[in-house]
């Protein structure tokens, strides 16, 4: 069986992934993936309607459930000021990070 | 016979009536914990200690003193005179997914392993209102993903009570092992593809996976957003009654929490069950697995002993007076995983992205040129292969020009999946059943290092229980006695949406029929060890 997601498509999922792989990792990462997709191929063997709906959850949301939505009002947090605190690397109440690379659109 | 190995309902039962304290109970778990749990599972744990694969390793944190202090005011306010709530003095165990305040919230997870929870959990908070005690953050597969336990970044992981050299299933595995050991009578969950449920099953346990929305996910670290389901597990069906009461109902922090009314579930627990239908699958006595060397799908009856597991507790269930209604059609269970495979890897990759080194948890100490090398360096050196593998896949089967392929057909597949079950549970429909009776899992308990690393069979261990997930409808696992080799077997009763009282009744005639049988005195190894040891 031919492998689907062949050593250049994986490193070009890798870079949209933000991550970065060791050879042996991306090896088994790689033909992890390629054994999943077996699996999923099993889907294709279901006869399929053409206008058979999509479910995006089980259960159907009824307006008699459905809880209604918030009124969009600004509120202070209480543990705001536990937040930044957890940033790996702060100042002043803001965040720091490295230099930001810039593209010309 | 401990404290801590009362049900919760006794528990809080003897604290209401001052038979006992809600700081005695707590000691008493804190030294079960000390006897059984040997050392909690940690990032880079070193050389393994002896008493590693005797012990449980159900925690990550204990927090003791922030219990001590809970169970302190539980007595206060009984001294006083006060309200005591429905789980008062009653320990309990939250698997380390959710954020409890002031708490480390891990997920399993290097990358956030220094993350401090800063608010709790919706169902957290609503069960240390009802009195109960929270006794610390038990391990899980990392951020869920795996039905073993192994796969966590914080080792030891944990082991089966029953027999220490097998898994105690997952990912859940932390909170149904607490339960089984007595380390604590409750523990909250969660089941995105049958994480509350085979872990029950696995360690002879109860475990509720409430309906989609029954129960809020607010404080929930998220993986499959359209699946999660917080639940309980529990010694008992009517503790997991007990806690689906103070659990469920709508919150306005989650916008899925749904207004459907939570019934008192342990008021009618134990009505008669005498005409409730309840259905038997062919589909659900044989299992689909891929072979990954030859890509070919294989089909074979699952072991005599589980088949005779459900088919007895079939008849069990006709004593009492349910109706057993045979070869009810779910042509579509076996699509259940491959529809996983994409739905929750979609799902999980776009709840991954929030993890950068940026605004909490782990940062890569390396110096970086820029923002995109702290990110894939942050996020290469913070997540374990199970979440890469997630993110890899989620990203492939959503990409624009495979997504029709793929994600679109993944979700119609659900559909299909869905109307399985609306069809059996129609009122008007051929079958009307009230429930569905299933094994919950194919196989029992596992050896520690059989299945993991082979990340389409570990998945295929969840075949009977992801249906319900796809479905959204309610299910659970109940201790049904043991295979050949000791290990508990589970049996699953699946309903329709928001019939977890029906469910729980059924539960509860079940163990009523079956309170006499021998297998039900069998206490966990573990625990025979121990008294043994005390002796």
């Amino acid at each position: 069986m031919t492998e689907t997601i062949t050593p250049e498509l994986f490193n070009h999922l890798v870079q949209l992934a933000a991550l970065e792989l060791s050879p042996e990792e991306a090896e088994y990462l790689r033909a992890e993936l390629n054994n999943q997709l077996k699996a999923i191929h099993d889907l294709e063997a279901i006869p399929l309607a053409k206008d058979t709906p999509v479910t995006s959850h089980g259960v159907p949301y009824s307006p008699e459930i459905t809880p209604p939505l918030r009124s969009d009002e600004w509120k202070a947090d209480p543990a705001g000021g536990d937040i930044i605190p957890q940033a790996p690397e702060s100042e002043n109440g803001y965040i720091i990070v490295p230099d930001i690379p810039h593209v010309d659109l | 016979m401990e404290l801590c190995d009362l049900t919760a309902t006794e528990i809080a039962s003897k604290v209401h009536r001052k038979e006992t304290s809600a700081s005695e109970v707590l000691e008493s778990a804190l030294k079960r914990i000390a006897a059984v749990d040997g050392r909690s599972g940690r990032l880079d744990p070193g050389a393994p200690d002896p008493s590693d694969p005797t012990s449980i390793h159900a925690f990550i944190t204990l927090t003791a003193e922030r219990a001590r202090s809970q169970a302190r005011q539980v007595d206060q306010k009984l001294a006083a005179g006060e309200d005591l709530g429905p789980l008062a003095g009653v320990p309990f165990t939250v698997k380390d997914i959710y954020c409890v305040q002031g708490t480390p919230s891990t997920a399993a997870s290097r990358i956030l392993a220094n993350f401090v929870a800063p608010y709790t959990a919706t169902p957290v908070k609503r069960m240390e209102a009802a009195g109960g005690v929270m006794l610390g953050k038990v391990n899980l597969d990392e951020f869920t993903y795996g039905s073993s336990n192994e796969s966590s970044a914080f080792q030891p992981s944990t082991r089966n009570p029953w027999d220490t050299s097998r898994v105690p299933g997952g990912s859940s595995g932390g909170c149904a092992a607490a339960v089984a050991a007595g380390e604590g009578a409750l523990s909250l969950g969660t089941d995105t593809a049958g994480s509350i449920r085979q872990p029950a099953a696995f360690c002879g346990v109860i475990g509720v996976k409430p309906t989609y929305g029954r129960v809020s996910r607010y404080g929930l670290i998220a993986f499959g957003s359209s699946l999660d389901c917080p639940g309980p597990l529990a010694r008992n069906v009517t503790d997991a009654a007990l806690m689906m009461n103070i659990i469920a109902g709508a919150d306005p922090h989650d916008s899925t929490a749904a207004r459907a009314p939570s019934p008192d579930y342990t008021s009618r627990l134990e009505e008669s069950i005498r005409g409730l239908r309840v259905g038997l699958s062919p589909e659900y006595f044989r299992i689909t697995y891929l072979d990954a060397q030859t890509g070919e799908l294989h089909q074979q009856p699952i072991t005599a002993e589980i088949e005779n597991a459900v088919l007895r507790a079939a008849g069990r269930l006709a004593e009492m007076g349910a109706d057993i209604v045979e070869n009810v059609p779910m042509p579509h269970t076996r699509y259940g995983i491959p529809v996983y495979f994409v739905i929750s890897r979609v799902e999980a990759a776009s709840n991954l992205h929030r993890y950068d080194g940026v605004k909490y948890g782990y940062r890569t100490p390396e110096k970086v040129k820029d923002l995109q090398e702290l990110y894939r360096k942050t996020r290469a050196q913070g997540f374990g292969p199970q979440p890469k593998l997630r993110i890899l896949m989620g990203m492939y089967v959503s990409a624009a020009q495979y997504s029709e392929q793929y994600y679109r057909r993944a979700l119609q597949v659900r559909t299909l999946i869905r109307q399985d079950f609306d069809q059996a549970f129609d009122r008007q429909g051929k079958h009307k059943l009230d429930a569905l009776l299933t094994p919950t899992t194919p196989t029992t308990a596992f050896p520690i290092g059989d299945v993991y690393g082979d990340s389409v069979l570990m998945q295929y261990a969840d075949q009977f229980t992801v249906p319900a997930n796809h479905a959204g409808i309610p299910g659970i696992s109940l201790p049904a006695g043991f295979d050949s080799s000791g290990l508990p077997t589970g049996i699953q009763l699946l309903g329709a949406d928001f019939a977890e009282e029906t469910l729980l009744r059924l539960g509860r005639a079940y163990e009523i029929a079956t309170a006499g049988d021998a297998w039900r005195k069998i206490r966990p190894q573990i625990l025979e060890n121990e008294s043994a040891h005390l002796r």
